[in-house]
């Protein structure tokens, strides 16, 4: 195999084509560097294309009084201050510039009355502060940055003769191994889907931006891409993963009918005026407003209705609560027999707009519902309930360069990475963030290259990342790896799902060491040629990676707080607040340790009021009032 | 409210394939998509199929269904007959490389053929103004999801490899209207370009494109014959004839 193998050299790899991976990629490019990007699928087909609702930025197109700090002070409430400090910094302050760069390379955003970009409400944000495309933004966004590639790649056309001297896709190719010589990046080991044949990059910097993890859980709103690549990859080459167990359920997926359980419905029909109801008609997030958020969120429909009109003077609805309690009331209207008939609650949005605004400002969410659920939402409400959207944990990395901390020529952004978001994402903050620190990851991608030389990748790495990709062939008779997969669905549904208690960790943490022993025996039926079951059995061994970490981070954590409920550990506890939780891997298992989360500076620390701060934070913390 | 259905599907390569008939259940409210994966899981672990979002939006699970180019997963399986075999092949207009996967690489080469967006020289990040009027008419456009159906059941190149070369097809016409349209991009002769260089006066406007557009973009309506018809105007408008001839007098 050796003999005949594929090799590319590039400077820079980029494993991932969604938002994050396309604007790292164009920042690389465009300080002076050879890159090649891996798409798992299709160019332009990845993830990120099914974000709806719009990118958060400050613009203050919509609201004058918005600006960066206020926007960080939202992000950080809505991580309950458990996210890294800086990384909230940088995102507040960068995003507004990162989304009039979109719009330099040809995005077409939806226009306020001065021609300006639009912004709209969104659950935890201040202000309207969403910059949106109807709920197709996540479209728009990386069609901009596909077309932005190509623009670039018709710049070395005209300049080297050649589309792709330059920049080059890589599609429907995956990476089974990230390979490092003397301790640093080398390149990465991997396959053409669409033959099975193996290739070699060589490369002294690899950028990982392979987004989420939801195919580790049951019900979910991510795709078949979502297999944690880029998280297990990351483990493998000795890098370290932060807070894995906080999830995100993102309350609104669709439930009914089974086939499209879990996908989502954006949070821009809530944004838009949609209430929540139980099977009593009653409109219950009025009772799910937490102390930490009593003074900020409507505790009467009256007031809550006048919001949409003047929000100067009004409370917001109880229904633009950050996802995780959104989630959680959800699931307990359900649990306590107030729910739909098909285990969800209702969303109504057909009260409050006309049929001809929905279809405008909502037009997917109507065709989805029409097209899949036989349900007009402008005539009648959705069945919606939790579904797995996105894990706020992942690959530790610095704030300013996105590099991974530990594995020199490693860097991560988008979902992959962790820490920006805490324990909680805002809706809106992904786009943000893929765009914000995609760019930093190719800024710090690109000064490491400059300031280093390339390792050829050693013939025994290989060979080894070569054994690896064949072994599933050589078996006969072994395990099938799609019934692996949803026995291991079954487990974390279960046990690590939206309300999780020790025992049950427990009992997960063995059983997904069960699964992964017999996964290690996974066989594979047919050829080599595109052929999704050889896929899977190595998107399983990601998934099980993955899963192992959250459910050690989550019995470790005797608290609640945003993506993570203790039925026996209900309260948040400030003593908790000052841990992340690193996962790391020994080449056999995961374990987890607890390491000191940053403190602010003073002058992040000084935005905040001290009585709020005092909801989250010891009484020690308060009384050294920032870090300097 | 499981029932057995038929489902004949082709499976092959670039070299042979035909047709297989298998019996899979399929549930309440599933698609086609769905229906494929139970066959994928449980009675051919190698089948090829390619799929992203399940939900309409990333346009990869285009495939011939009964014939008519579709989005598996738009694809309602109780909207065959119960006694229906339902019949799945591959996209016709592109190479097959396994199963019901094709090989579109055709799109991507033609997207890099078309001249990218071109904002004004002084145009500042945050600047730009725009009506909500104007940015629609390329919104509708840029709605695509690049399924790449309206390719596929174009006749210009459905069954004549031969104009692939001449033709960028119906996802790369609206993408020229998209940015002829677009309020600020500055380049000039973009409908002259995709007359000349990328096919358009091929287009008989049968309409075809936009009868399997899942997006429902109207893409004969109001890309293509407004293109064609500007293109008219400009190669073949007596006044502008005469004054270049006048003009290249000048020169003479």
């Amino acid at each position: 195999m050796t003999n005949a193998l594929e090799r590319h050299k590039y400077d820079v790899l980029v494993i991932g084509a969604g938002g994050a991976g396309l604007r790292a990629a164009v920042e690389a490019r465009e300080s002076g560097l050879r890159v090649a990007i891996i798409c798992k699928s299709l160019f332009g087909k990845a993830h990120t294309v099914m974000a709806e609702g719009g990118a958060a930025a400050s613009m203050g197109n919509a609201n004058s009084n918005d600006n960066w700090k206020v926007h960080f002070r939202d992000t950080m409430r809505g991580g309950k201050f458990l996210n890294h400090f800086r990384m909230a910094e940088l995102h507040a302050k960068e995003s507004p510039d990162r989304i009039w760069e979109l719009e330099m390379w040809g995005a077409l955003f939806d226009r306020t009355k001065e021609g300006k970009i639009s912004q709209r409400n969104f659950g935890g944000h201040e202000y309207p502060r969403l910059a949106h495309v109807g709920d197709r933004t996540g479209l728009e966004l990386i069609r901009t940055m596909q077309q932005k590639i190509v623009a670039l790649q018709q710049a070395d056309k005209r300049e080297h003769g050649d589309y792709e001297s330059h920049i080059k896709v890589f599609a429907e190719l995956t990476i089974t191994e990230i390979l490092k010589e003397n301790g640093k990046i080398a390149g990465a080991y991997g396959y053409w889907r669409e033959s099975g044949s193996e290739v070699l990059f060589e490369a002294p910097a690899v950028i990982i931006a392979t987004g989420g993890v939801g195919k580790t859980f049951k019900i979910t709103s991510n795709s078949w891409e979502g297999t944690g690549d880029g998280h297990a990859l990351a483990l493998k080459a000795g890098a370290n993963l932060v807070d894995m167990e906080f999830l995100q359920f993102h309350p609104t997926g669709m439930v009914w009918p089974p086939s499209v359980r879990g996908i989502l419905v954006t949070e821009s029909v809530r944004g838009e005026g949609g209430i929540l109801t139980n099977n009593k008609g009653e409109r219950f997030m009025f009772k799910y407003i937490p102390d930490v958020f009593k003074d900020k969120y409507a505790d009467n429909e009256a007031e809550a209705d006048r919001w949409y009109e003047d929000q100067d003077n009004n409370r917001r609805p109880p229904e633009l609560l950050p996802r995780d309690e959104v989630a959680r009331a959800i699931n307990s209207e359900v649990k306590a027999g107030r729910g739909t008939e098909h285990g969800g609650v209702f969303l109504d949005v057909s009260k409050r707009l006309s049929a001809e605004v929905i279809k405008k400002r909502l037009p997917s969410m109507w065709h989805q519902f029409y097209e899949l659920a036989g349900v007009d939402i402008t005539k009648e409400p959705m069945e919606v309930g939790p579904t797995c959207h996105y894990v706020m944990g992942g690959v530790e990395v610095e704030p300013d360069t996105a590099a991974a901390v530990g594995v020199p020529g490693l860097f991560a952004a988008g979902e992959v990475a962790g820490g920006m978001h805490g324990s909680n994402r805002l809706g809106g903050n992904s786009l943000s963030d893929l765009l914000v620190f995609g760019r930093r990851a190719g800024m710090g991608a690109a000064a490491y290259v400059k300031q280093t030389t390339a390792t050829p990748v050693s013939d025994a790495n290989v060979a080894a990342a070569a054994a690896r990709i064949e072994a599933p062939f050589a078996r006969s008779g072994g395990e099938n790896s799609y019934s692996l997969h949803a026995e291991l669905q079954e487990v974390t549904h279960n046990l690590v799902g939206i309300i999780r208690t020790g025992a049950e960790l427990k009992d997960a943490i063995e059983k997904i060491a069960e699964i992964r022993k017999r996964s290690a025996n996974v066989a594979v039926a047919g050829g080599r040629k595109f052929n999704p079951g050889f896929h899977l059995a190595f998107d399983l061994d990601n998934m099980l990676l993955v899963a192992e970490s959250t459910a050690k981070s989550a019995i470790g954590r005797e608290e609640s707080r945003g993506g993570h409920t203790r039925d026996d550990f209900p309260g948040m506890d400030s003593g908790w607040r000052q841990y992340n939780h690193i996962s790391s891997f020994d080449g056999t298992q995961v374990s987890v340790r607890k390491q000191a989360l940053p403190f602010m500076p003073k002058d992040l620390f000084d935005l905040f009021e001290v009585d709020e701060l005092k909801k989250y934070m010891t009484p020690e913390e308060i009384a050294k009032g920032g870090s300097n | 409210m499981a029932r057995k259905i038929n489902l004949r599907i082709w499976r092959g390569d670039s070299t042979n394939g035909g047709l297989q008939d298998v019996q899979v259940e399929a549930n309440e409210g599933e698609v086609v998509l769905d229906v494929i994966h139970r066959v994928q899981a449980t009675q051919m672990g190698d089948l090829a199929v390619r799929w992203n979002c399940k939900a309409g939006k990333c346009g990869s699970c285009s495939m011939e269904i009964n014939g008519k180019p579709r989005l598996a997963c738009m694809t309602q399986v109780a909207a065959y007959g119960e006694d229906e075999t339902i019949t799945v092949t591959p996209l016709r207009a592109f190479p097959v490389i396994k199963d019901l996967v094709t090989d579109v690489s055709f799109n991507y080469q033609k997207a890099m053929e078309i001249p990218a967006y071109a904002p004004p020289a002084d145009l500042k990040p945050g600047e730009a103004r725009m009506e909500q009027v104007d940015v629609e008419r390329s919104q509708e456009f840029r709605k695509c999801i690049e399924c790449f159906l309206c390719q596929n059941t174009c006749h210009v190149i459905r069954d004549h490899e031969e104009n692939k070369k001449s033709f960028a097809g119906p996802r790369f016409f609206i993408r020229i209207a998209e940015l002829d349209m677009h309020p600020l991009d500055i380049l000039k002769n973009r409908k002259r370009t995709a007359q000349e260089e990328h096919g358009l006066g091929m287009c008989n406007i049968t309409k075809c494109c936009t009868e399997v557009c899942p997006e429902h973009i109207k893409i004969t309506d109001n890309a293509i014959i407004p293109m064609k018809e500007r293109v008219v105007d400009i190669k073949y408008d007596p006044a502008r004839m005469f004054s270049g001839l006048l003009k290249r007098e000048k020169r003479n």
